[in-house]
């Protein structure tokens, strides 16, 4: 069904792209459909309508990203030799001449310099493999502060959470194939966790290396992971992410004509087509671009693997970096021994704890909130972030925790480029981490606060314009003009969430009701969520601040209190205009409100 | 009312006359301040002159015999490698307060007043001299360079001589277009928080090697694109964030976006 | 409107305001005004636009297909190790560059020839699509529960408990060989190899990488070598003994050593310490002469030089172990004993 509303000065042109008889299907078409009945599919979803937003679009860099990386990481395997056997290099490489090294490590430094385009398709791999990770982020990021996680969509949500996770894996397990130095000390590091693990932490270690560190087993097991077992997973959960994408169908942003029923948008053919798949080929091209003037691992300048030496500023890649950070902030003192046995919670808990907390929090959040709102109705059109304040306020919170924990993995490099002492960054970082999630958390649940309450005051008292307009009487006021129908809606579509009302906690008889506690929780949460939410403007409240003239809101009522005069004043302070005034409403709506002490009427 | 006094009240005008004021005391500090005491060299012995240098520009901090004091170390076997390393990079005279010494470009003397100061410290107690000529020019086994400097170097250093942290502020310097000899010097006498590299550690053409590698990275061959400073994944995480996010989503808005 | 927060009672549990159970009333919220009105592109309105726009967008294409031959001659035209000047990268691989650029065009220009296409001649009239309830209706479901629980009853399961247990007893243990497998042959049992190392008493401390060995007077105030035991190389695990075996051999004034254990166990002021650090495993190579402090380059961990290595700031907890040395009849530094205790990072049954 579709409402397409021919514009009246683009008739003539557009006339010549609507055709005058149908067309017959045949030919190829024909013979596909013959063979497997097609044509209903692929018309339902080809007439398909999707919402226009850039921020849509985040998630579609993470897909073109993952296509990226299938095709140029099958190029690097038919050059890439997956093996810890010591050669000796020989290749065009003249400061590596002569050096003993792994085949991994000399496979990729004959891809970097001896294979035609070989270092191209590497840097695409790797640059496109750092877009995925960014792009899943701030795709997350958005779906977060949308609320496009509420129902129907929580299990999407869930494999996102999944698949994030998965593709950081993805990322450590391919940048570790070349058994370079930097990688090399990130294993040995991935190692000294595993062992850190109680009671089985030797076994697991061992168990995974094959023996001991380094062994010849981790880089063909290695590439199992990365080349097969992985992009497996991926390949099909994100399947699965998209298909539920579009039986869904997209979410929207609340505006003029876009209910939480309808989806309003262009459809696949042909614009989406045109425009998705352009999308591919400039995520393609600027990730080309970037692989072809900025270097991205340069695994020739890092040397082979050896236990021994080490590199000043190691790192692993940015989608581990709040690990590494977690690693350097978290105290040595939680290390415990007794009757023989050692328990390394200082290495445990930062390496092996925190990723799956935090992950597994990111992934229960959708069915905390639905249990928090009772809310159990489809959700479509997406939030604005200041419309829930809590929600925004909490994710703004963990990404500060997040953050404090990446930056903390650059502190040696921060302290040489900013001239600081590394001690002291790194001091500062394990307050921070206390200090500021809290703080985040607040001030931007103010901010969203008062954003709200700016909507209001838009809708109540339209735009301030910057004209002063003097009246006979010599009173000023400001003209403001009332926001029009359509930019309006956006402002009060949204309904803000109450509170949720307890039942007793006894019953008739005075008997305990079962549940009666996990229900006072319930209560509690609830209202911390949504105890100072903010209502929109209802068209009751419009009229009254027009015409009533001493309708305010509950926040400039206080202000009433402070003295005279200065109701009204954000307005300038002028009178009720009557009808046949010069400076009575036109287009232009001055906004005004009544002077309590004016006698004027 | 002239047209300057007119504007006295320009907001600008406050702003003008604290730049005239620091002008003008900047101005007459360095015409009135004192001159770092270069004497000039008299004497015919370069142990002589290097003795007149010292005691104008190193005593201070070192000690009229170069016994060290509450603000610089004894100088006592350091030798004319030290010496020359020293304040052939700018980081001897101390320039300022600070955890470490900087290398700097203005370099205080001249090459005949380095060598007279380092003449003159070695002749104070036997340590490290200037190297020769062979094993600092740099055409050595760059392989083999390479692979001792990732084993005695890389881990304050960087792997490609990028600089690194040290604790409280301290810092291992980038090894970007250095000198041969300074390189071997630097090795030799183990400067501030830097181990000594004798050459019984590393041989002089071991030392040779490692400068050939240095020099080699001093082509500055980027095969893969800008280097972002040698830094690791660091700057390649912050790249993708600024400008490969930035790309996309513009792109993605521009996609959105009305056509005109 | 102040939000009606009142604190009684339904029957049931806890509800929201807007579905159905209300204390006072809902004020009416605003109507949707409706799709806003449309707006002309300049394309749709002159012709002249419209050309303009084809051109841009068949310019964009013209672009990529010459960038791709540029591509496909520079393939083979250009030498794998030309490095010419660019602003900006200083001595760039020509190959990597050209290629990256025409291959990096000829892809984006398809896609801004694409989306320009669509942003100025396709149809920008928004269209509307209805979205139905996810759930299916009553009678699909009524109609799937059906299907199952009649198969179910046919299958005869319910009333056959033997066949239900001895069912799920062989579906729970089939899966069992293959994580046997996995955790029975992935790798061998840790014994004791992560408390032992290639050590021995008697051992000559020879450099890394070199192999050569070290005299005492070789090792001057302010060094530091880099060793591994004499024959590590010969050793079939190589790379894993040398995990486990690196050791940092330093030289400090007698004086300045704190601890007599540290003194006793070194050689007139030169004592060696594993290198691999007690956090999780990376070499701690960095050794500040003048402060006698060993920093980790991987998290910070510092160790005091003059205090046997305790740790002074950072995350580990364990000072370094230290390594008992002396010399042989030739002046050459040896081992003394093997290390006393298991270097590198914890494990749970380390002791």
């Amino acid at each position: 069904m579709s409402n397409v509303a021919t514009p009246k000065g683009a008739a003539g042109l557009r006339a010549k792209d609507v055709r005058s008889e149908p067309v017959k299907g045949g030919g190829l078409a024909g013979w596909v459909d013959d063979r497997t009945g097609a044509a209903k599919p692929v018309s339902y979803l080809l007439k398909k309508v999707f919402p226009d937003h850039w921020s849509f679009m985040l998630g579609e860099i993470a897909m073109f990203s993952l296509i990226i990386l299938l095709l140029t990481g099958t190029f690097l395997t038919f050059w890439f030799v997956p093996s810890s056997g010591q050669v000796i290099y020989n290749g065009s490489y003249v400061p590596l001449k002569g050096i003993a090294m792994s085949e991994a490590f000399k496979s990729t430094v004959d891809i970097s310099f001896d294979v035609r385009g070989g270092l191209i398709m590497r840097q695409i791999h790797h640059w496109s493999a750092l877009m995925f990770t960014v792009s899943i982020t701030v795709h997350m990021f958005r779906v977060f502060f949308t609320g496009a996680f509420r129902k129907p969509r929580e299990i999407n949500w869930v494999i996102g959470t999944i698949l994030s996770l998965l593709a950081i894996n993805e990322g450590f397990t391919g940048y570790s194939l070349p058994d370079d130095l930097l990688s090399g000390t990130g294993l040995r590091a991935a190692e000294g966790f595993m062992q850190s693990v109680p009671v089985v932490g030797s076994y697991l270690a061992y168990f995974v290396f094959g023996g001991a560190f380094p062994g010849e087993a981790i880089i063909p097991r290695l590439y199992t992971t990365h080349v097969l077992l992985l992009p497996a997973i991926i390949v099909g959960l994100f399947t699965a992410h998209i298909v539920l994408v579009a039986v869904h169908k997209h979410t929207q942003y609340p505006g003029p004509g876009k209910t939480n029923d309808n989806v309003v948008g262009y459809p696949m053919m042909p614009v989406y087509m045109a425009k998705a798949g352009g999308f591919f080929f400039i995520v393609f091209g600027i990730t080309t671009l970037m692989a072809a003037l900025v270097t991205i691992n340069p695994i020739w300048l890092y040397g082979p693997y050896d236990p021994s030496p080490v590199t000043a500023g190691s790192q692993p890649d940015w989608y581990m970096g709040f690990a590494d950070g977690a690693l350097r902030l978290f105290p040595g003192f939680f290390e415990f021994q007794a009757f023989g046995y050692t328990l390394s919670l200082n290495v445990f808990i930062p390496s092996l704890v925190v990723m799956p907390l935090l992950y597994g929090i990111a992934g229960a959040y959708p069915f905390i909130e639905s249990w928090v709102t009772g809310d159990k109705r489809e959700h479509h059109l997406l939030d604005r972030p200041r419309n829930a304040p809590t929600r925004t306020g909490l994710g703004v919170m963990a990404i500060s925790f997040y953050l404090i924990l990446f930056f903390a993995a650059g502190n040696d490099l921060m302290a040489i480029k900013l001239g600081l002492s590394i001690n002291d960054i790194t001091r500062a970082f394990q307050i921070l981490l206390i200090v500021v999630p809290p703080l985040a958390y607040w001030v931007t649940k103010r901010i969203c606060l008062s954003l709200q309450r700016h909507d209001r005051d838009l809708v109540l008292h339209g735009r301030e314009t910057g004209r002063i307009v003097r009246t006979a009487e010599g009173s000023f006021f400001e003209v403001h003009q009332p926001l029009p129908e359509h930019q309006r809606w956006a402002l009060v579509q949204h309904q803000a969430d109450k509170p949720l009302q307890l039942a007793a906690a006894v019953d008739a008889n005075g008997v305990r009701r079962p549940g009666a506690r996990i229900e006072r929780l319930r209560g509690k949460v609830s209202s911390f969520y949504f105890a100072d939410s903010v209502d929109p403007v209802t068209p009751a409240e419009l009229a009254a601040a027009h015409h009533d003239g001493s309708a305010h809101e509950a926040i400039e009522a206080a202000q009433d209190d402070v003295g005279q005069g200065w109701v009204g004043a954000l307005h300038g302070g002028a009178d009720e205009r009557p009808e046949t005034d010069a400076y009575a409403p036109h287009e232009q709506q001055p906004e005004h409100e009544a002077d309590p002490d004016s006698t004027a009427r | 009312m002239n047209a300057l006094a007119s504007r006295r009240r320009h907001p600008a005008a406050i702003l003008l006359l604290l730049l005239l004021g620091l002008v003008a005391t900047g101005g007459l500090y360095s015409l009135l301040a004192p001159k770092p005491a270069l004497a000039a060299v008299a004497a015919a012995d370069d142990v002589n002159a290097g003795k007149m240098l010292f005691l104008a520009n190193c005593a201070t901090c070192h000690g009229q015999n170069a016994e060290g004091g509450k603000d610089g170390p004894s100088l006592a076997g350091v030798g004319a490698a030290a010496v020359d390393f020293q304040v052939g990079t700018g980081r001897m005279p101390f320039a300022g307060p600070g955890v470490q010494a900087a290398a700097s470009k203005k370099i205080k003397f001249t090459d005949a007043q380095i060598a007279s100061l380092a003449a003159y410290v070695a002749s104070l107690s036997p340590g490290p001299s200037i190297p020769d000529d062979q094993y600092t020019k740099g055409d050595g086994n760059i392989a083999h360079g390479n692979e001792l400097f990732k084993v005695n170097c890389a881990m304050c250093h960087n792997f490609s001589g990028s600089g690194g942290a040290l604790t409280r502020g301290k810092y291992a310097p980038s090894l970007r277009n250095v000198t041969g000899r300074h390189i071997y010097e630097a090795l030799v006498s183990g400067p501030q928080s830097m181990p000594v590299f004798n050459d019984a550690n590393l041989s002089p053409t071991d030392k040779n090697d490692i400068i050939s590698y240095l020099h080699e990275l001093d082509k500055n061959k980027n095969p893969g694109g800008m280097n972002l400073g040698n830094l690791g994944p660091v700057s390649e995480g912050m790249f993708i964030w600024v400008f490969g996010l930035g790309l996309m989503v513009g792109a993605a808005v521009w996609l959105g976006a009305k056509a005109a | 409107m102040e939000p009606t927060a009142a604190g009684g009672g339904h029957p049931g549990s806890a509800v929201r305001l807007d579905q159905g159970h209300v204390e006072g009333e809902v004020p009416e919220p605003f109507a949707d005004p409706g799709l806003p009105p449309h707006v002309s592109r300049s394309a749709d309105l002159d012709e002249h636009a419209a050309r303009r726009a084809e051109r841009q967008v068949a310019a964009l294409f013209g672009i990529s297909m010459v960038a791709t031959v540029i591509f496909l001659v520079a393939y083979f035209a250009i030498d794998q190790n030309t490095y010419r000047f660019v602003p900006g990268i200083g001595q760039a691989n020509l190959s990597n560059v050209v290629l990256g650029v025409t291959l990096g065009l000829s892809l984006l220009c398809i896609g801004l020839g694409a989306v320009h296409w669509a942003k100025t001649l396709m149809p920008d009239t928004e269209v509307t699509e209805a979205r139905h309830p996810q759930r299916s209706s009553d009678d699909a479901r009524a109609e799937a529960v059906e299907t199952i629980m009649a198969g179910g009853d046919a299958s005869q399961l319910a009333r056959r408990p033997l066949i239900k247990y001895t069912l799920g007893g062989a579906l729970g243990l089939f899966a069992l060989p293959l994580g046997l497998q996995l955790a029975g042959s992935l790798g061998p049992l840790p014994h004791a190899e992560l408390s032992t190392t290639f050590w021995r008493k008697g051992m000559r401390l020879v450099r890394d990488p070199e192999l050569t060995p070290i005299k005492a007077s070789d090792v001057t105030i302010g060094s530091v070598f880099h060793v591994m035991p004499e024959g590590i190389d010969k050793s079939h695990d190589f790379l894993e003994e040398k995990g486990k075996a690196a050791v940092l051999l330093m030289r400090l004034n007698p004086d300045d050593i704190k601890i007599a254990k540290e003194r006793d166990w070194g050689h007139d002021g030169i004592v060696a310490y594993s290198k691999i650090c007690t956090h999780v495993g990376c070499p701690v190579g960095l050794y500040e002469q003048q402060t006698h402090h060993l920093l980790c380059p991987c998290h910070q961990s510092t160790f005091d030089v003059t205090e046997d290595c305790k740790v002074i700031f950072g995350p580990a907890h364990r000072p370094l172990p230290q390594l008992k040395i002396t010399v042989d009849t030739e002046g050459y530094l040896v081992a003394d004993s093997a290390f006393r205790e298991a270097v590198g990072p914890s494990f749970w049954e380390r002791g």
